[in-house]
């Protein structure tokens, strides 16, 4: 087990440092001019070489990287002298355009992303599993027929378009809900949980949907399992077949791929955040592009492959626990 | 299984899995049976409907727009309110005779004119994309899966890369990054780069199993080449697979370059997308409800249908394979 896990920590490693290096590598030769965007619009050419040589961005491809990649892990400072700003690791780059280390704006966002994912995933977790299930324990029936033609529906909105449907049936038609406007918790604890209700709901949708399809086409197939007629042949009363026998090896990809949504929303729900205006990693990302601040972009980008490397390998723990099928040789 | 664009699309990805699972037997049910049982699946075509007729609109755009009267790029001063900062004037966001769909709020260009125009960069970049991450998912599942080893090991470990990138945010920064150029040329790039390692990676394990079956073994024995038996021998076999995962991906890859637009780095004004139009849509939502539903119902039906056929065609290959 422990051998196990250091090679899946080594190659989640690996793959991180090819992430970053892939995304610097875009970003160094896509990117506008660093030092011309500092410099802002009244600029000399000397300027910008004095910044450029500051920066250290008249260094070599390699060099850069690797500066990069040691600021991550013990931080580092951009510039020398009076001007010279300071990020602590794990430093993910530096906003020049608000002044601020990129780590410090994405951990202030966090929380919101943290909100809006855990909000949803509850949402669908109980939405598409319970549904799922009754889809396939009543299978074939006008139950499972109005629950699948729903759950196809579900999966083709686009979810800005649900979110504006939502947003003008909810908000502007039946003023059942206020108008989102960002207030801390603090202040207002109703508000603040209405302005999530809509996100919540909008990005649980198509995941429920395809969560159902999932949890029902698992079921049917445990369902015709040999060991599942065994149980039943031995008299076992059917609620017990079904804690025993059936709900884990039916759920268990559930947890796979619920593994990865959630690390993957964790990195910011762009459309979701920018739609409904909360101030997550998401609509930092949006902004970003908007005003063009790579550092930015290239930060989030990172953050979000992390997570879901992460939310990889927790998977893959998850999995040698709960499923019996799946042991780890030692 | 997680799709490429968590956010935008998960339509594809959760199909594969069926899919997979559809296609495990790998026989594949002739092609006459499968249009027999589809032409008399009314929600298959209902949705074949829909879509045969958005293409058609794509195609004969120009033609559409000369008999509505409207193109897609002309202002109409007069059907908006100036007072009203540009509120399109008559009801229902202003749908007359002249304009069937009304107009745009604040410019007066003919919503229908604009849909029709949409429709085509929809398709275009839709079935672009699918065609070329089926050429590459195809073609590198084949290679890893037939001839394994080390060739298998390296496509692996790209498309593991490749699946652990957040895909809509790295398809965002390179979009926005990029000169804005060809959008629709990089937009179908972009989106296939990151697409292709879900089918390829369907492919691979398909043609690991075909490859140990006796046809193959006799096709290797009388001399054939490996690049022959790839591509005669063990692709035929992958075609039910590869059309299940085509159809499931195309209603992705709408959403997709939709979601882009909306999020302003995919197709450029003033050429007109739906996506586009929803992002637009969003600032006039309470006085002009009209001009995101009618972009939003079109965008919604295409997607829907083209799930509806995929998930129709899976089950019908899926039954002949049971049989």
């Amino acid at each position: 087990m422990a051998r196990y896990l250091v090679n899946r920590v080594a190659a989640m490693a690996g793959i991180l440092l090819l992430v970053c290096l892939f995304t610097y590598a875009v970003f160094f030769l896509f990117s506008p001019d660093p030092a011309v965007q500092i410099c802002g619009k009244t600029c000399t050419p000397e300027r910008i070489d004095q910044i450029r040589d500051n920066l250290g961005l008249d260094q070599p491809f390699w060099s850069q990287f690797l500066t990069f990649l040691k600021g991550i892990f013990v931080g580092r400072s951009y510039g020398d002298g009076v001007s010279a700003v300071q990020c602590s690791a794990p430093c993910l780059g530096y906003s020049f355009q608000s002044s601020q280390p990129v780590t410090d704006m994405m951990l202030q966002r966090l929380p919101v992303s943290a909100t809006v994912a855990i909000g949803a995933a509850v949402l669908w977790l109980l939405g598409g599993v319970s549904a799922g299930l009754l889809s396939a324990v009543r299978e074939g029936t006008w139950v499972d027929k109005t629950l699948t033609g729903l759950t196809l529906g579900g999966m083709s909105i686009p979810n800005y378009v649900l979110a504006l449907v939502l947003q003008y049936v909810l908000v502007v038609r039946l003023q059942w809900l206020p108008f989102p406007q960002a207030v801390p918790f603090s202040d207002d604890p109703v508000q603040w949980f209405l302005n999530f209700v809509m996100p919540w709901i909008v990005l649980a949708v198509g995941y429920a949907a395809a969560y159902t399809r999932l949890t029902r086409a698992n079921v049917i197939d445990t369902l015709q399992e040999n060991f599942l007629r065994t149980a039943r042949a031995k008299g076992l009363a059917p609620r017990l077949v079904w804690r025993r026998h059936a709900l884990r090896p039916a759920l268990t990809p559930v947890v796979t791929v619920f593994g990865m949504d959630f690390a993957g929303l964790l990195g910011g729900a762009l459309i979701t955040e920018t739609v409904f205006g909360l101030n997550g990693v998401g609509k930092l990302a949006a902004d970003s592009i908007a005003k063009n601040d790579q550092p930015v972009i290239m930060g989030v980008t990172l953050l979000a492959a992390f997570f879901v490397v992460i939310g990889n390998v927790v998977v893959d723990l998850v999995y040698t626990v709960i499923d019996p099928r799946v042991r780890v040789g030692t | 299984m997680t799709s490429p664009f968590t956010e935008l699309e998960r339509a594809g990805g959760s199909g594969a899995e069926s899919a997979q699972a559809a296609a495990l037997g790998s026989g594949t049910p002739s092609r006459g049976r499968v249009l027999r049982v589809l032409r008399r699946d009314v929600g298959a075509m209902l949705a074949l409907s829909y879509i045969v007729l958005i293409i058609l609109m794509a195609v004969f755009a120009p033609l559409i727009v000369s008999v509505s009267g409207w193109g897609p790029l002309e202002f109409d001063q007069s059907a908006i309110d100036p007072n009203l900062g540009g509120v399109p004037l008559g009801p229902w966001g202003g749908i007359s005779s002249t304009h069937w769909f009304g107009v745009e709020p604040g410019s007066g260009r003919d919503v229908f004119a604009r849909i029709v125009y949409g429709a085509r960069v929809s398709m275009t970049i839709a079935l672009a994309a699918t065609t070329l991450t089926t050429l590459l998912g195809v073609t590198f599942g084949l290679l890893a899966g037939y001839f394994g080893g080390r060739t298998d090991q390296l496509i692996s470990r790209v498309m593991d890369f490749l699946m652990a990138f957040p895909a809509l945010i790295f398809m965002i920064a390179v979009l926005s990054a990029l000169p804005a150029g060809n959008r629709s040329t990089l937009l179908v790039v972009v989106i296939s780069v990151f697409g292709w390692p879900y089918l390829a990676r369907i492919v691979r394990g398909q043609a690991m199993s075909t490859a140990q079956r006796e046809f193959v073994e006799a096709a290797r024995a009388s001399g054939a080449s490996g690049t022959a038996i790839v591509f005669r021998e063990i692709l035929p076999n992958l075609r039910s697979t590869i059309i299940v995962m085509v159809t499931l991906a195309v209603p992705g890859y709408i959403g997709t370059e939709a979601g882009l637009s909306f999020l302003g780095v995919g197709v450029i004004p003033p050429q007109p997308s739906w996506g586009q139009m929803i992002a637009s849509s969003v600032t006039w939502y309470s006085v002009d409800p009209m001009y995101f539903a009618i972009p939003g119902l079109f965008l919604f039906l295409l997607v829907m249908s083209f799930t509806v056929l995929g998930d129709r065609v899976r089950a019908v290959i899926d039954s002949g394979e049971a049989r």
